[in-house]
């Protein structure tokens, strides 16, 4: 995404981020089919959103934005990844506090509604998120909040590029290709620690979880099998000649 | 004679849930045997009667032709409802006459209007939302492509709706399937919503024909589209005399094994004579070596083709999320250990500069 922002007073920012089971974890199902296994299992913060986190303290370094703010809603456990933000370059954070059965059950309404909330209050210029998250892969929190808003949204396309020009505010998902996420340093680790972290709840925002969509059955998916090896160019054309899809 | 006239309209309902056709089946042999003191209809389907009901599905096209992922959407809302269709966009009444030509289409709404000319979503959405105020459509439904997805959830949001995307499977009226975790977990949800707004999976849902149809088609009720925070500027479009990734039968891609761009010429040619499109891993869209629209799995496009050739792809799960569902995978790798050999129907240990140009000459 290229950058043509004239704006003659500094910006802010609100990045939301998620804690989901880190992507290079092979996720089990539960015996019982009501999920997948998390309990001592390495979480992360999602890919896609460390990379609206990366630009947006990027555009804060280059002064166009002046102060980022992170919030994330979730179990307790969602505190490391709000530090991990901070650490990152966020300014300030909020943690919208929920517990762990809840957090289970939490659809983008609703978290789009809580970052609704939040942005009437903190008034950002720009929300940013990422474009899906990886463990429910619903694809539609940015997307909700830009409707409920009714603020413009920028997303990826299909078949090239596109460029747009909005008016902020608005809501920007990112997409992997936007930036490369830097890591935390040490110092700065350190650093986030003071960082000012804002604890709230639902009831704060006037919210009430209502579920609409109901998980009956998580299963496995159907087990490829592997067919196994062919000797050489020759027999491999024979095989495909066979399943017919030459 | 109002008694008739609803177990009418009952038989005309076969397309509707199992669940629900199992309730009306007793109504009605209710009705056959003690039609006095029968007292009808169920409230659910009261609700039914009341409404216009049905699906609207968002066509997607690009200006000159419909998008192929319209049809499978077409198809799979067929199992939910009558069908309607939206065609939004400017001059576009060879594809609402191409939409109406497509088997169980019923009607199609056409939503012409300068500001719909590059498809924005924030202007899509503002058509759709205003002719499911006048509808009420049971189910609001799209391809789960960029532009289902970035359409159809903020029209949810104006609805207090969540919606259930990336659908592979129906079960019944309200009751789907779909992946999480990037396709290895199965998740089988039950949307209780008033309305339901779904994206589908192309790749899980044959095409409708495109004959076969004679819907009518009428204009969309007139939309406010006086928002002004967005503008089209360019757009920059990947030319391509090969079939589109999405709907190819043959799927021939490189991986970061290729090695460079200049070596990806090897693919295009394979691709080439099988008559079937380029597809990449994210290693060799990072490498470089192709542009971002190439690349399959779960950060790019899910496929799922006849025949998928991976050549120098190793096969972690972000690249097999999105084409494990190829009917025939074939690998060629130089490492046996690569995990792709454990989803691959055939696998060749090979070097790929060798095998590649000795499969095109033996094709």
């Amino acid at each position: 995404m290229q950058w043509y922002l004239s704006a003659t007073e500094a910006m802010r920012a609100l990045v939301a981020v998620k804690r989901v089971i880190d992507y290079a974890i092979k996720i089990r199902v539960k015996p019982d089919r009501t999920g997948v296994i998390k309990d001592n299992v390495q979480h992360s913060m999602n890919p896609f959103d460390e990379i609206a986190l990366e630009e947006a303290v990027r555009l804060k370094e280059k002064q166009i934005i002046k102060e980022v703010l992170v919030v994330s809603l979730g179990s307790p456990k969602s505190q490391e990844t709000l530090r991990t933000a901070l650490a990152k370059g966020a300014d300030k954070a909020i943690h919208v506090e929920v517990e762990e059965a809840v957090a289970e059950k939490i659809e983008p309404l609703f978290v789009a509604k809580v970052l609704k909330k939040i942005a009437e209050t903190e008034k950002p210029d720009l929300i940013f998120l990422g474009k899906q998250a990886i463990d429910d892969d619903y694809g539609q929190t940015a997307q909700l909040l830009a409707g409920l808003l009714n603020w413009p949204q920028a997303i990826e396309v299909d078949g090239g590029r596109e460029l747009i020009r909005i008016k902020t505010p608005a809501v920007i998902s990112a997409d992997l290709r936007l930036n490369e996420p830097r890591y935390a340093t040490l110092p700065n680790i350190m650093k986030a620690k003071n960082k000012p972290l804002e604890k709230k709840s639902l009831s704060d925002y006037g919210i009430e979880i209502a579920e609409q969509t109901q998980i009956l059955e998580v299963s496995e998916p159907p087990v490829r099998k592997s067919g196994g090896f062919v000797e050489d160019v020759p027999s491999l054309i024979t095989k495909l000649k066979e399943a017919g899809v030459l | 004679m109002l008694r008739t006239q609803r177990i009418e309209s009952v038989s005309i309902r076969p397309w509707y849930s199992p669940r629900i056709s199992k309730e009306l089946n007793w109504t009605t042999r209710n009705i056959t045997g003690t039609l006095n003191e029968v007292t009808l209809p169920l409230p659910r389907y009261e609700q039914v009667t009341l409404r216009f009901t049905g699906t609207l599905v968002l066509a997607e096209h690009n200006g000159v032709k419909l998008t192929p992922i319209t049809l499978n959407a077409i198809n799979a809302a067929s199992k939910l409802g009558e069908i309607s269709v939206l065609v939004a966009g400017v001059d576009i009444v060879k594809i609402a006459e191409q939409v109406a030509k497509v088997d169980q289409v019923k009607r199609v709404f056409v939503s012409d209007h300068k500001k719909l000319e590059h498809q924005l979503p924030e202007f899509v959405a503002k058509a759709v939302e205003t002719l499911q105020k006048q509808y009420k459509f049971d189910y609001v439904v799209a391809g789960a492509s960029v532009f289902g997805r970035d359409v159809l959830p903020r029209v949810a949001a104006q609805f207090d709706v969540s919606p259930v995307t990336d659908v592979i499977a129906i079960h019944g009226d309200d009751t789907f399937t779909r992946p999480t975790y990037a396709g290895n977990a199965i998740c089988k949800v039950r949307s209780n919503s008033p309305v339901k707004f779904l994206t589908f999976r192309g790749t899980a849902f044959k095409p409708a024909k495109e004959s076969g149809g004679n819907a009518k088609i009428e204009k969309a009720p007139e939309t406010d589209f006086s928002f002004d925070c967005v503008e089209f500027v360019s757009q920059e479009l990947l030319k391509s005399e090969r079939p589109d990734l999405q709907s190819a039968k043959v799927i021939v891609s490189g991986g970061r094994g290729v090695g460079s761009a200049d070596n990806f010429k090897i693919i295009y040619e394979l691709a080439d004579k099988l008559k079937g499109a380029v597809g990449a891993s994210r290693a060799a869209v990072d490498a470089g070596y192709v542009s971002n629209e190439l690349q399959i799995g779960q950060t790019g496009k899910i496929v799922a083709p006849e025949l998928y050739i991976a050549i120098g792809i190793s096969g972690a799960i972000q690249h097999t999320a999105g084409m494990k569902d190829s009917k025939v995978i074939v690998a060629i790798n130089k490492d046996s250990d690569a995990p792709i050999f454990e989803i691959a129907d055939v696998g060749l240990k090979a070097d790929l500069h060798k095998a590649v140009p000795e499969l095109i000459k033996a094709l």
